[in-house]
């Protein structure tokens, strides 16, 4: 079975179609985080690790009523709390939040409670699945960790591409990343949903993925680089990226397969950590294609115009 | 040309039944005198379960270590006063001006033409621990505490902390608990209670400070109840109690004891600041031990007066040690008796952890229910399984008969997989499912890459081993390329992640490591082994 024959499809011919599906999404993304920014004070919606407070996941016997929750935490004396119903309707589960306090002491009360009001003014049983309670110093500190780890991570990459092909090389697949993170985070305020230190994990894997995969190409078109110097630089990554193509999308096929199954199977703690692949994956896959070679071929053509020499050993596309 | 592959199937069996023996360990086999564990139970001993995965509790404790500094320059002051009036060198004030610099000491209102005494006083007495600074122009010195002595200072205060905490956890009876130091410097302390799920429980026990106290002793050691009362003329003084001690307590032998101590206590629990052991000049083991000032003081009238008797530590109800007064004890001291090893360290110990050093604040708690983790494991487990099954007869189908081999490779990198956690011991946690999710599909991507270059080969005509070659060859370089950098990203993840993450990190790594030997060097003799089959002229089922 062969999906990929023969394939000659004109890549960098088409990179403004690219560019501009790209621009579309980054802007849409851009303006959901905002809009939320405007709204709760951060571009997406924080977890509980980020933004601190107190969290309690209860189960209930019977459905719950958002509204008869409330009741009971306001005839409580508890202030601002924050419901919302949690996974699929027929686990009857419902997470209760409040919002993040100045200073530690004062954390400690509300899990309890939360759990005393629900079970003297609220008559339906329930079970305590998951209680957290997040003081500010520890979700400053995890913001930091997270934005550096981010930070470092791609460095890291750059530095070691640099090593092993050249500096644009290294660029472009940074650049590529960037892109891929930014569609990523902004898929996340489009669809409102959380970011919590798992969801860095898996952002942090796929900044990994995207590189992955954009180094495939670029181990190609090194290759063709070295056998064929007679040709122009476009068409030459035009042929890398086909004869690669085959493999780009079996691999990214099913590995977005398995991130699927655990989207679908997985659980709903591993939710946002899943969706967060799921879209990775495809737009890793795409960057590749429509955003690191046509960028090598780019500053090619960028300093061919200036009058400097080739840095990437192959032939300028003849101009007729 | 045929090859010889006996070596290196030898190999990979040897390699197999090594991280085989990593998941099981050895516990199932019934060895002589010992009864055989259920071979699903041996498994998930060896393999740890987060506390995402088992359910527990989960905190951060922030040492505010500034306590035990302030703590420390209040006695210097102390002392400095007690010096410089020994020297009968006057003074206006010796003060602490800065309550958020809890290591700077002002000396001020010396008499002018004294300041060089002063000053060489202070340095003599006080240079190895202190920076003394100031001229006498104005007629005061500062002495500041020197920063390496600070940091040793605040390190000894988290981990005499975390030894406290230990102690009191320990009497919940947790298995496996975790305490120890978290986070990048900043003296906070992680603590993970698996199968907890009472936070209000914990942090009172946490917070408790254990009843421990040294009495004064009025009579003993007797042999029984009866003996004591005897003693006492029948009837127990109201200003005394019987209290049973256990063990050799200052009786040498291996029967209980009781003594009778003065009922009001001499010092307790929370005036204690440190305790260590040590040996005296004669080279006798001892504990020394510091007490808080204001104790100091009452345990310098107390030890003035009663040069020669005995003191008893009572702790948790019961006597632990009994020790004679050497000498007049104002704030630090030793506790000499005849110990052996164990018993200073015991003592010592006790001594330490009857107070916390420095007070707690909670930066985070979360409880995960054993139901949640239960829940969690389930879901994770029917993801892996259904992930792996899709991709596996994706490459049936796709490969053919390489396509086995494929197969092959991904279920023995999980073999490997697991068997890195059992022998790491490890933590598998729900993101760590996660990444062993993600290493199947990342793991899958060498062989496609493998295949993919081989069948350039073969529509190139290449004949079927040449293709093989080229195939692994090529596709090698590649594969290095995309696996460090992926490891560099998990590597990243594990220095700035805590707990769940580092989980993840730590199972992608193993599975990509892993998977090295299985996609490459496995396939590739599996490869080896069928073309050594084929007859010239056969193609390579891909």
């Amino acid at each position: 079975m062969e999906l990929f024959g023969k394939v000659n499809v004109d890549w960098l011919g088409k990179k403004w179609y690219f560019l501009s599906f790209s621009l579309i999404f980054s802007v849409a993304g851009i303006i959901s985080m905002c809009m939320h920014y405007a709204q709760i004070g951060s571009p997406v919606p924080l977890g509980v690790d980020f933004k601190g407070g107190t969290q309690v996941q209860a189960q209930f016997q019977q459905t719950p009523d958002t509204n008869r929750i409330r009741q009971a935490m306001d005839a409580a004396g508890i202030k601002d709390a924050r419901i919302q119903g949690y996974g699929p309707a027929s686990n009857n589960e419902v997470l209760i939040s409040l919002p993040e306090q100045q200073n530690e002491s004062s954390l400690d009360a509300g899990q309890k409670q939360i759990s005393d009001a629900l079970a003297s003014r609220y008559g339906n049983p329930f079970k305590v699945r998951n209680t957290s309670v997040v003081g500010p110093t520890v979700g400053k500190q995890l913001e930091k960790q997270a934005l550096l780890a981010t930070l470092y991570s791609m460095l890291g990459m750059l530095v070691y591409l640099w090593f092993r092909f050249q500096l644009i090389y290294g660029v472009a697949a940074v650049v590529a990343c960037f892109h891929d993170t930014l569609i990523t985070v902004g898929a996340f305020a489009l669809t409102d949903r959380e970011i919590s230190l798992t969801v860095i994990a898996a952002i942090l894997t796929l900044v990994g993925y995207s590189m992955n995969d954009t180094i495939v190409v670029f181990d190609r078109i090194r290759e063709n680089l070295r056998m064929n110097r007679r040709e122009p630089l476009p068409d030459l990554v035009n042929r890398s990226i086909n004869q690669t193509l085959s493999r780009t999308v079996l691999t990214s096929g099913l590995t977005f397969l398995t991130v699927l199954s655990l989207y679908i199977f997985g659980g709903e703690v591993l939710k946002g950590f899943s969706f967060a692949l799921v879209v990775g994956i495809l737009i890793g896959t795409y960057s590749s294609i429509a955003v690191a070679a046509p960028m090598l071929v780019a500053w090619q053509e960028w300093r061919a115009r200036q009058g400097k020499a080739a840095v990437l050993p192959a032939a300028k596309r003849a101009r007729v | 040309m045929k090859k010889n592959l006996n070596g290196k199937i030898a190999l990979i069996v040897a390699v197999l039944a090594v991280f085989v023996f990593g998941i099981i360990g050895v516990s199932w086999i019934p060895w002589p005198g010992q009864a055989p564990k259920p071979l699903l139970q041996a498994m998930t001993d060896r393999v740890h379960l987060g506390l995402d995965l088992r359910g527990g509790a989960h905190l951060i404790l922030q040492v505010v270590v500034s306590e035990a500094i302030s703590a420390e320059t209040d006695n210097t002051v102390g002392r400095i006063q007690q010096d410089l009036k020994t020297a009968n060198l006057s003074f206006s004030q010796v003060y602490k001006p800065d309550p958020n610099k809890p290591s700077l000491i002002r000396v001020e209102g010396v008499t002018p033409g004294k300041g060089s005494d002063v000053r060489s006083l202070l340095e003599t007495k006080y240079s190895t621990e202190y920076d003394v600074n100031g001229d006498g122009a104005d007629s005061s010195y500062t002495v500041t505490m020197k920063p390496t002595v600070v940091t040793a200072l605040q390190k000894k205060t988290v981990q005499q902390a975390i030894e406290t905490i230990r102690d009191r956890v320990d009497t919940l009876g947790v298995s496996e608990p975790v305490i120890q130091e978290y986070g990048l410097g900043d003296n906070q302390i992680l603590v993970e209670l698996p199968g907890v799920d009472n936070l209000d429980r914990v942090k009172s026990i946490i917070q408790s400070t254990a009843r421990l106290e040294i009495h004064a002793v009025a009579g003993g050691p007797y042999k029984d109840e009866a003996e004591a009362l005897a003693s006492a003329g029948g009837t127990i003084p109201s200003d005394e109690e019987m209290i049973q001690g256990t063990g050799t307590v200052g009786t040498g032998t291996g029967s209980d004891s009781v003594w009778l101590l003065r009922r009001v206590s001499v010092v307790a629990g929370s005036d204690f600041r440190s305790a260590d052991p040590g040996t005296d000049q004669n080279g006798r083991r001892n504990v020394r031990f510091t007490l808080t000032n204001t104790a100091g003081d009452k345990f310098y009238d107390y030890t003035s007066s009663n040069v020669g008797q005995s003191m008893a530590v009572v702790m948790g109800g019961h006597v632990r040690e009994v020790a004679t007064i050497q000498s007049a004890i104002r704030d630090s001291g030793e506790i000499t008796g005849s110990f052996s090893p164990d018993e200073v360290e015991i003592l010592s110990k006790m001594l330490r952890t009857g107070a916390l050093p420095a007070s707690l604040t909670y930066l985070e708690d979360r409880t995960v229910g054993a139901s949640l983790g239960q829940d969690s494991i389930n879901e994770g487990i029917t993801a892996a399984v259904v992930g792996v099954l899709v991709v596996m007869i994706f490459m049936l189908i796709y490969y053919k008969g390489s396509g086995i081999n494929a197969d092959l490779a991904l279920f023995l990198n999980l073999v490997i997989l697991l068997g890195f956690l059992g022998f790491s011991g490890a933590t598998l946690t729900l993101p760590g499912i996660a990444g062993v999710i993600l290493t199947i599909g990342m793991g899958v991507d060498s062989n496609v890459l493998i295949f993919e270059r081989i069948r350039e080969e073969v529509r190139a005509g290449k004949a079927a081993s040449a293709a093989v070659d080229q195939g692994f060859a090529h596709a090698w370089v590649t594969i290095i390329d995309t696996h460090v950098t992926t490891v560099v990203s998990a590597a990243i993840l594990f220095i700035f992640g805590s707990g769940p993450v580092q989980g993840f990190a730590v199972t992608l790594t193993f599975g990509l490591i892993a998977n090295l030997f299985t996609a490459v060097y496995i396939s590739r003799v599996i490869f080896d082994a069928h073309l050594n089959k084929l007859k010239p002229g056969d193609l390579v089922s891909i």
